[in-house]
């Protein structure tokens, strides 16, 4: 509970008001219990599982080539950065060896993704902060780079296109001119984005200083990705503990200064930009040669535990795959970011306003798939 | 009163109505077409040439539409609310001019009775929140009574200074004064501060705090469907219409368009109009353009910046008038005053020296060296 000084003041009666789970600016099924005064929020109570689908317990009755498609379930708008961490799970067990272009095509496609993630994410922060123009440009961006996803990979969304050992097929012949022209006007876009929400002043005033956390209790939290870098704290998977063939570029980790709403929107706004700079790179450096190591129909990973870390939009991804040589795993674990991130959004919310709520619930930047799983 | 007023008082309370519709048909269209361009949409386009009976498909879907209804509402209020919100909206239309003595009654305190009467459907808003027995409608309700009312203040000051200049609250009368130099370019301030007020009275964007869709989804809406709500819908339209018509006759010279003659009822109503869409497209592009204010900045813009300005304005007409200095004189300083008051709320709300500097690029220091 947070103390309002109401000294002097009328008499005020808290009201409880039910947030979601069918609340538009709850992103998904996400349901909050607030106690408010007046505006002011002053207790709330989180609630999550209307989304569960029981992912983790379904991996262990599926082949492991089949859980990949249970993997692009989780985070629904990133589904290439899940598979790719599932598959290289499994990898890594094995000790299989992915072919280098593969490599490079899983970088540039998980970039794609991330950029399409926060493009959707910037989209809807700005309907959040009540602007309804912002998410057409977004969605105009995202649905580029889901005709090119369409265009690898034969599906918008669920692609199944990473698999184990490498990816499913070649890219097509002209890859490069497209993706040349797509970042392009991705670049444009986000510009143009940018002058007309990022820096307005009414957005300003409505994210700046809003939902504060500082880089102690974030951690303490357990939180990842840009919600932790917005706060100072330069941590990413891709440079800390680099996989696949991240070494490899050149690239920069936005960091904020106060970590405040704004903040966790313009790291990821910046993160795009990056990210857009890895893929130039990965097309200038990508050779020849097959994009997968043939393996088993069914495979057989040897006995053992395996923990890997990825990168995703939404922070630090994990998978705990335990095998005990059958065809099917004998557990898989996922330590899933927008849970983690989620978890400090009692800390954040407590004496703000319900206009704040909103804002601060769509600057975190969850999905509901990967939260309740 | 004989069969023939009585007639007549129908015929004309008839024709209002119908026009007010016909206005609000083509506000729909228009709204979701120009924001449809600002989007890169096609907007509607499927009923009718370019989507123009999209408006009547949806009058007949929402008259069809089931009424339902919570078992805890309040069944009398919740009826009475639409109307209280709607009749008001109808009622200021008897003495608004749409082109040289064009009007149904004119007034000589016209536009105290606008003010007094549009004043009146804050109530409706509060009831139906109340009614509807519903805690986002609740919460929708009380921000919509502290909005209204806080806006009320700069909107009339605002139209008080228009009054000083024209000494009439006779709407014919302030047109008729400005055949020579529109109050938009002697009083630049009181149009700022009454397109603003107007924009928070309406609920429009950056100000649609209390329907505020992505926080109480609705505000004290939510819970109306069907022919209940379209009334809401209507009286919101035509209060659109309204504050545009006033911004036009307040300070934008109504009718009169140098090289058109006013005499000619027909060229005035089209001017007339003209010049309200016009408004009305603005409305339409802020909307398309801003995020929307939180509560509590939306109560200290109200009561710290466009009260004071407000009065400001009023001293400083009064001071012009008393002293009978030259119009421009109180151009200069109206636009002195809001050019200094926008730099300071603009230097105030960016906070900090630039924002791009609270991101910045992190590079770990082992790469520096090939780090681009």
């Amino acid at each position: 509970m947070v103390d309002i000084n109401t000294e002097g003041q009328l008499d005020t009666v808290q009201m409880m008001v039910n947030m979601g789970p069918q609340h538009p600016s709850t992103h998904g099924v996400f349901r909050m219990v607030l106690w408010v005064d007046g505006e002011r929020i002053v207790d709330l109570e989180p609630h999550i599982g209307y989304l569960h689908r029981g992912s983790e317990k379904l991996c262990e009755g599926e082949l492991y080539a089949q859980i990949v498609t249970l993997f692009d379930r989780l985070d629904y708008i990133s589904n290439l950065n899940n598979e790719m961490v599932f598959c290289r799970a499994v990898e890594k067990l094995m000790g299989l060896e992915v072919p280098e272009r593969a490599e490079y095509i899983r970088v540039i496609l998980c970039e794609l993704n991330r950029v399409a993630s926060h493009l959707l994410f910037s989209g809807t922060f700005g309907i959040d902060a009540g602007a309804m123009t912002p998410i057409m440009y977004a969605f105009r961006d995202r649905e580029k780079i889901q005709t090119m996803f369409e265009a690898v990979t034969g599906a918008r969304m669920m692609h199944n296109y990473i698999r184990i050992g490498g990816v499913k097929g070649d890219v097509p012949d002209d890859f490069s001119q497209r993706m040349g022209a797509l970042l392009k006007e991705l670049r444009q876009g986000i510009d143009e984005t940018d002058r007309l929400l990022s820096f307005s002043e009414i957005f300003l005033a409505r994210t700046k200083g809003v939902g504060v956390i500082n880089a102690e209790t974030a951690i303490a939290y357990g939180m990842s990705g840009p919600s932790l870098r917005a706060c100072g704290v330069p941590m990413d998977v891709r440079k800390d503990e680099p996989y696949s063939v991240y070494d490899r570029f050149d690239f920069g980790i936005p960091i904020g200064e106060k970590g405040d709403s704004w903040d966790r929107y313009y790291v990821r706004v910046m993160e795009m930009r990056q990210s857009m700079l890895i893929i130039e790179q990965a097309l200038e450096q990508m050779p020849d040669g097959p994009t997968i190591t043939p393996s088993r129909l069914v495979l057989r990973p040897p006995q053992g535990e395996v923990y890997v870390r990825g990168e995703n939009p939404r922070g630090e991804i994990g998978v705990y795959l335990v095998s005990n040589g059958a065809d099917k795993p004998y557990r898989v674990k996922v330590r899933p970011p927008s849970f983690c991130n989620l978890m400090a959004i009692k800390e954040l919310l407590k004496g703000t306003y319900i206009a704040d709520a909103v804002v601060i619930l769509g600057s975190l930047d969850i999905v509901l798939g990967e939260v309740d799983r | 009163m004989s069969a023939l007023e009585t007639l007549l008082l129908v015929s004309v309370i008839l024709g209002v109505l119908t026009g007010l519709s016909v206005v609000v048909l083509s506000l729909t269209w228009l709204e979701r077409k120009f924001l449809g361009r600002m989007q890169m949409r096609m907007g509607p386009t499927r009923s009718g040439p370019y989507g123009l009976l999209q408006p009547v498909a949806d009058a007949i879907k929402l008259m069809a539409k089931e009424d339902l209804l919570s078992s805890w509402v309040d069944r009398v209020v919740y009826w009475v609310a639409p109307l209280a919100v709607f009749i008001p909206t109808f009622m200021i239309w008897v003495t608004i001019p749409i082109a040289k003595d064009l009007v149904i009654q004119n007034m000589e305190m016209g536009l105290f009775y606008i003010i007094a009467f549009s004043v009146l459907s804050i109530v409706g808003l509060v009831t139906a929140g109340w009614a509807s027995s519903n805690k986002y409608a609740v919460i929708g309700g009380f921000r919509a009574a502290a909005q209204l009312i806080s806006y009320e203040i700069p909107l009339i000051l605002a139209v008080l200074g228009v009054v000083m200049l024209a000494q009439s609250m006779n709407l014919q009368k302030v047109v008729d004064q400005q055949d020579t130099v529109v109050y938009a370019l002697i009083q630049p301030l009181g149009l700022v501060i009454f397109f603003i007020a107007g924009l928070a009275e309406l609920g429009r964007t950056p100000f649609d705090i209390h329907p505020a869709e992505s926080e109480v989804v609705g505000g004290p809406f939510v819970e109306y469907s069907g022919a209940h709500w379209s009334v809401f819908f209507l009286a919101e339209y035509i209060n659109t219409f309204a504050i545009a018509s006033l911004t036009v006759l307040l300070f934008l010279g109504g009718w009169l368009f140098p090289g058109v003659s006013d005499d000619v009822s027909a060229l005035g109503v089209l001017v007339f109009l003209v010049k309200t869409y016009m408004v009305i497209l603005v409305i339409f592009w802020v909307r398309g353009t801003y995020p929307r204010l939180r509560i509590d900045q939306l109560m200290s813009l109200g009561w710290k910046v466009l009260v004071p300005l407000a009065f400001v304005n009023v001293i400083i007409t009064a001071v012009y008038k008393f002293y009978e200095w030259p119009a421009w004189s109180l151009t200069i300083m109206s636009v002195a005053i809001l050019v200094a008051v926008v730099w300071e709320l603009s230097r105030r709300m960016r906070t900090a020296p630039t924002p791009e500097y609270t991101v910045k690029l992190y590079v770990p220091v082992s790469e520096v060296s090939n780090a681009g």
